[in-house]
Parts: structure tokens; sequence; C-alpha cells
């Protein structure tokens, strides 16, 4: 599918969902389940990206010292965890990969 | 300064010091969207197009995976969901409005806009020129990020080619999920969605990633609901 047409349709989508019950307000509401199923959304699918490009590479499996990837992506969740900021995250996170793929 | 301007300029100010996190993040999209493939010009208007942040960075990594649009639109929807609450939110303060500033601030209904928004809603009595409020901070929100992502474009265009960019995605990513796993059925969530993942990797046309993240929202639901 061509680039323009993937962000036409996502920013059809997008600003359908945001216009939605200002354009529907008072008919319908949103059902329990969903508002709850809601908060999960984004730990679920970043992990679902994340996980496979931490531990797959070239199309294995690879959970030895080698994987760069995986030490920068532990290294980074420590960050993460500790500062709650996606910059410093980030720069700490390139850092150690650059550094052991130089050192290697 | 009629009360409308007040309004306005008060959401404008409202909307500053989250920008100090929102200019990284549109810089960091921009480096990001150009080394993943996508021309400048796209790249420049998905910012105002789909004008969602993480959807914008989850649509640059999947292209970069070259997954099939349908699946990279599919997911966009899925991650963008939330803006349906802001708008149940939000609706019983713009009902009144004309149609043309439902749209409008339909429109500018992100994540930081919402956030003051609401605020601002809950906490004054309702005025006559509240939407200026949520006008200004919208408007706000938009300028920075055009500008952030078109100087994250000139700047990606400067970066040596042979830097591993291509995983500052994930780490972004990772700064993002960890301050969601606040409760156990979250932490549940992200990590069977992790496993999924995994094992559904070969999935054909990267499916895998519907699944796997569908089934860390059905995990998290199911814990969730126990309590």
């Amino acid at each position: 599918m061509n680039i323009w047409i993937i962000i036409l349709l996502g920013g059809l989508l997008t600003f359908g969902m945001r216009f939605s019950f200002i354009y529907l307000v008072g008919k319908y509401e949103i059902p329990e389940l969903m508002q709850r199923a809601l908060r999960f959304v984004p730990p679920a699918v970043l992990t679902a990206i994340v996980v496979p490009e931490l531990l797959i590479r070239s199309d294995q499996l690879d959970l030895s010292l080698m994987n760069f990837r995986l030490i920068s992506g532990f290294v980074a969740i420590f960050v993460a965890w500790k500062t709650k900021n996606i910059l410093m995250t980030l720069l700490v996170g390139m850092a150690v990969l650059l550094i052991l793929e130089f050192v290697y | 300064m009629n009360n409308n301007q007040t309004s306005f300029w008060a959401g404008v100010r409202a909307e500053l010091p989250i920008l100090i996190g929102v200019i990284p993040f549109g810089l960091i999209y921009g480096v990001l969207a150009l080394n993943a493939g996508i021309s400048s010009v796209p790249a420049q208007l998905m910012s105002s197009i789909i004008f969602a942040g993480s959807a914008q960075f989850i649509t640059a990594q999947l292209v970069r995976d070259t997954v099939p649009g349908i699946v990279i639109v599919l997911t966009i929807a899925i991650v963008n969901l939330r803006h349906m609450l802001y708008s149940a939110s939000v609706a019983p303060y713009v009902r009144a409005l004309p149609m043309r500033w439902k749209i409008l601030l339909s429109y500018l209904l992100t994540d930081e806009a919402y956030a003051v928004t609401i605020l601002n809603y809950e906490r004054e009595d309702p005025k006559e020129s509240s939407h200026w409020f949520f006008l200004g901070a919208g408007l706000m929100l938009w300028t920075a990020w055009q500008i952030s992502t078109a100087a994250g474009i000139l700047l990606g265009a400067t970066l040596p080619e042979s830097w591993p960019l291509d995983f500052a995605l994930p780490i972004t990513f990772i700064a993002l999920i960890i301050p969601t796993l606040r409760d156990r059925p979250a932490i549940a969530a992200s990590l069977s969605a992790g496993v999924v993942a995994l094992l559904v990797y070969d999935m054909p046309y990267k499916l895998g990633l519907i699944a796997a993240g569908l089934s860390g929202i059905i995990v998290g639901t199911l814990l969730e609901s126990k309590k």
C-alpha cells in the first residue's frame, strides 16, 4: 500500500475517533468493558512491537550476550524506569548500542 | 482583550509546560521517519494528517519493516482508540457549539490538548468562552508538533547512515511502555503481548502483531475484572 494511502486512511480513522462522541453526544456511551480495556492498548501493542525487535536477529531467536540490542534494551528499560524520561532513555540506550558495536 | 482572547491565551499558556516533552518527541519522530525510508513530504504531512505521536512512531517502524498497509492502518486504529474516550469526555462541554467548531476541536483533540482542556472545563464554571481555551491549547500543541517534526526531518538528513538509528524506535517505545506498567494487570498485558509476539512471529503479513496486541489487551482486562 502506498504511504499516502496509509497516511490518509490513518488520518481519517484518527479524526473519526476524535469526532465520534462529540458528534454523537448524548445518544450513545462507550461500553464499560471497552473503557477498561483501553488502558491496556499501549503496553500490549508497543510490547508486541518491541520484543521481536530485541530478541529476533536475522529471523532467529537470539538470547546470547552477543545480541547487543537485547543488552541495550535492558539498559533502556532500567533508565526508563528510573527517569521516566523519553529523551534520556533514548540517548543512553543508543549510546550503549553504539559503544558495544564499536568495541566488537 | 475580550473574554475569548483571554481564554485563548490561557489555553496557549497552559500547554507550554507540556511542550518540553513534546518538542523532543517531534524531533525524534522527524529523524526516525526519514530513517525508516519515508520521504520528507509525507513524513511532515503525517504530522498534520494523522497528528498523533505514538501512532506516527509505530507507522514509521512498520513501514521500515515493510508491513502490509492494511495491517499498519489497523494498528493505527487500535492505538488511537483511546481518542474515543477523550471525545466522550469533552462532548458534553462542546455540545452547543456550531458544527465547524466541533470539527476543528475534534481535529485538535490530542492526548496533550485533552489533558489541559478537561482540567480547565472541570475547574471553572462553564463560560461562554471556554472553547477558546481548548482552541488555544490545541493550536499551540499543533504548531509545536509541526515545527519540531520539520526540525527533526532537517536534522535526520544530516546524520550518518552508518548509525544504527533503526534501534531508536524500539528504545522510544520502551520509554513509552514503562510508565504504563503501574499495576499487575498492565504488567501481565505487556508480558503476554511480548510472549505471543514471539510465538506468532512467523504469521503472514505481520498479523502476529495484531494477535499479540489483542491477546495482551484481553489478558489485562480479564485480570482486572477478577479483582
